[in-house]
């Protein structure tokens, strides 16, 4: 089986670009199976039902959702050879852009979209820079300049990734990007010993359990202040 | 391209790249007081603290500072040897299997091709194969040759070169920033040298297009349909580094429609235009129809065409005048209709 690891900051078109991939795989007789990481809510599950994928999904709730991802992957790995699958793609959402799911030796994409401003490269970290394919969506509703600025700067933070505009709504370049996604020789049995490419921050402070008074009295643990500026004068 | 990195100082890259600069301030690299140092060295300072807190990876920073350099090298010495003088599509199938009404179609540069055909047709997957540059690799197992040769591969994955441009009807402009800034900040993007000749360059295209004229410090956000489509239209056209244009319809409302198609061709562009407009469809030299998927026939506009063209164009006239003039508070009368033909005599429209 191959696994592919897709992620992106919310609503930039992570399932439906998914969903569109699909069923240009569809095509070639390659089965694919979907597991859906997110926090509190989604329904996507439903969406991938009703394409007839077979989906699972987790939801972190009170945990950070990329060490839930880690935490989770090795089984959920083990649910889709269970189910036979030729491809197995996870999806999850980028939430504080300091985090990434991606593993090496894994193939890794990123998708974002065109509204999200200029500076969004900027902002996000490993997530976007070490993808292996950047996605960029929502390129029919912003100008050709605007496209182009855009992917000028996601070059610059990930020059040797491979970009792509890809048209959630009419599927334009989901085609092409499942070509990339899909390699016989890339079927791997399990993820366990395997690396994250990136470590995760190491976070934890009172509020991390279950604090809520504010106030220094009750900060504990990993505590950092922002600088005012008033500890010079 | 590593062993420079290895050798040269920051000042030094910085002379002989000066791109550099945007690879810095992308990755927010503070490169200030580090001049005399190499890149290594530079990213060497960084204690392992820091490089956990702001995400630092030093290693993939300094193998992608020099796959950036070696991209954008090649980007700039692209312009002159490149140039796309001819698109060739080679026929596939539809999408039941069935092989494409027509053989090969060639579009040569400055040449307009407009694409009509119910809205699902396969404009979209059309399309994407030329921006992919398919080699029957697509499911319409279309071929796409560029000046009649397998185009190289680097056009499917370069993020600053893609073949295509595309201009739609839902394009809006999203940024916060006036047309000045706007058009800096692509202009630079694109590595222009002369920014302030070629921002004006755009500005007077522009208004050369729209019906009401705009300035430099304008928002793009408060700018009207028609303008924002001249905008678009004359950056696309001078700015943009796609040899190939797509435009999916232009509003009658605004904007010179005529002198739009011209200012791209001009530009050396290759045009595909989907639209149901019959002016604009009139005025290509070919027009694909689309069907099931597939390309149904290539029709060359024919002589008879081009005469109801004139035709429509007179109308069309009459009634930008019309607008034209309802829009200064002037009153409408039948002396709108009657108009001069070519030959000076005078035509009465009649409206049936």
């Amino acid at each position: 089986m191959n696994l592919v690891t897709v992620s992106g900051p919310p609503s930039s078109g992570k399932t439906s670009v998914i969903l569109k991939v699909i069923q240009a795989l569809k095509e070639r007789d390659i089965s694919v199976g979907v597991v859906k990481f997110d926090c509190l809510y989604t329904d996507d599950d439903i969406l991938y039902q009703r394409a007839g994928v077979p989906v699972k999904k987790g939801l972190s709730g009170s945990l950070c959702p990329d060490h839930f991802f880690v935490s989770n992957i090795e089984e959920v790995v083990e649910w889709g050879i269970r189910e036979d699958l030729d491809l197995l793609i996870t999806e999850s959402a980028g939430l504080c852009n300091r985090c990434s799911p991606y593993i090496k030796d894994i193939k890794s994409v990123c998708v974002i979209d065109n509204l999200s401003g200029i500076n969004t490269p900027k902002k996000i970290g490993p997530m976007l820079k070490s993808a292996d394919i950047v996605v960029i969506t929502k390129g029919d509703i912003v100008s050709q300049a605007e496209r182009e600025v855009f992917s000028s700067r996601v070059n610059s933070v990930n020059p040797r990734a491979i970009t792509m505009h890809v048209n959630g709504l009419t599927g334009q370049g989901a085609f092409e990007l499942s070509t990339l996604l899909y390699d016989e020789s890339a079927n791997i049995e399990g993820v366990q010993g395997k690396e994250l490419r990136f470590p995760m921050p190491s976070a934890l402070c009172s509020y991390c359990l279950g604090e809520t008074r504010i106030g220094e009295a009750y900060q504990m643990g990993n505590v950092r202040k922002i600088k005012l500026g008033d500890e010079n004068e | 391209m590593s062993n420079i990195l290895d050798t040269m100082t920051i000042r030094e890259l910085q002379e002989k790249y000066p791109f550099i600069i945007n690879y810095f301030e992308e990755n927010r690299l503070d490169v200030e007081g580090f001049e005399d140092k190499t890149f290594q060295e530079y990213l060497n300072h960084f204690t392992e603290e820091e490089k956990e807190e702001w995400a630092l990876d030093t290693r993939k920073l300094l193998e992608d500072l020099s796959s950036y350099i070696v991209q954008m090298v090649e980007f700039l010495g692209l312009e002159e040897e490149k140039k796309v003088e001819s698109l060739t599509i080679i026929a596939g199938t539809d999408k039941d299997g069935n092989k494409e009404g027509f053989e090969e179609l060639t579009i040569y540069k400055s040449e307009i091709v407009s694409i009509v055909g119910p809205t699902g047709s396969g404009k979209s997957r059309l399309l994407a194969d030329i921006e992919w540059a398919a080699q029957k690799d697509t499911p319409t197992g279309r071929t796409i040759l560029i000046n009649g040769e397998v185009p190289d591969k680097e056009w499917r994955f370069s993020s600053n070169n893609k073949l295509v441009a595309q201009l739609s009807q839902n394009m809006n402009f999203v940024m916060d920033l006036t047309v000045k800034e706007f058009l800096e900040l692509h202009a630079e993007s694109r590595m222009v040298e002369d920014v302030d000749r070629v921002v004006e360059e755009i500005i007077e295209a522009a208004n050369n297009l729209a019906g009401e004229r705009f300035s430099l410090d304008t928002p793009i956000t408060s700018l009207s349909g028609g303008q924002s489509r001249a905008l678009m239209i004359a950056d696309t056209a001078i700015l943009s580094s796609s040899p190939i244009v797509l435009i999916d319809e232009i509003e009658n409302a605004g904007i010179d429609r005529k002198k739009a198609l011209k200012l791209l061709v001009s530009s050396d562009k290759i045009v595909l235009m989907a639209t149901h407009d019959p002016i604009l469809a009139l005025m290509a030299d070919k027009r694909i129809v689309i069907k099931n998927g597939g390309i149904e026939k290539v029709i060359e506009t024919s002589k008879e065409e081009k005469r109801v063209l004139a035709e429509l164009k007179r109308m069309d006239n009459i009634i930008q005048n019309m607008r034209h003039d309802l829009r200064k508070g002037l009153t409408i009368n039948y002396g709108y209709l009657v108009t001069d033909n070519h030959k000076g005599h005078r035509n009465i429209v009649i409206l049936k």
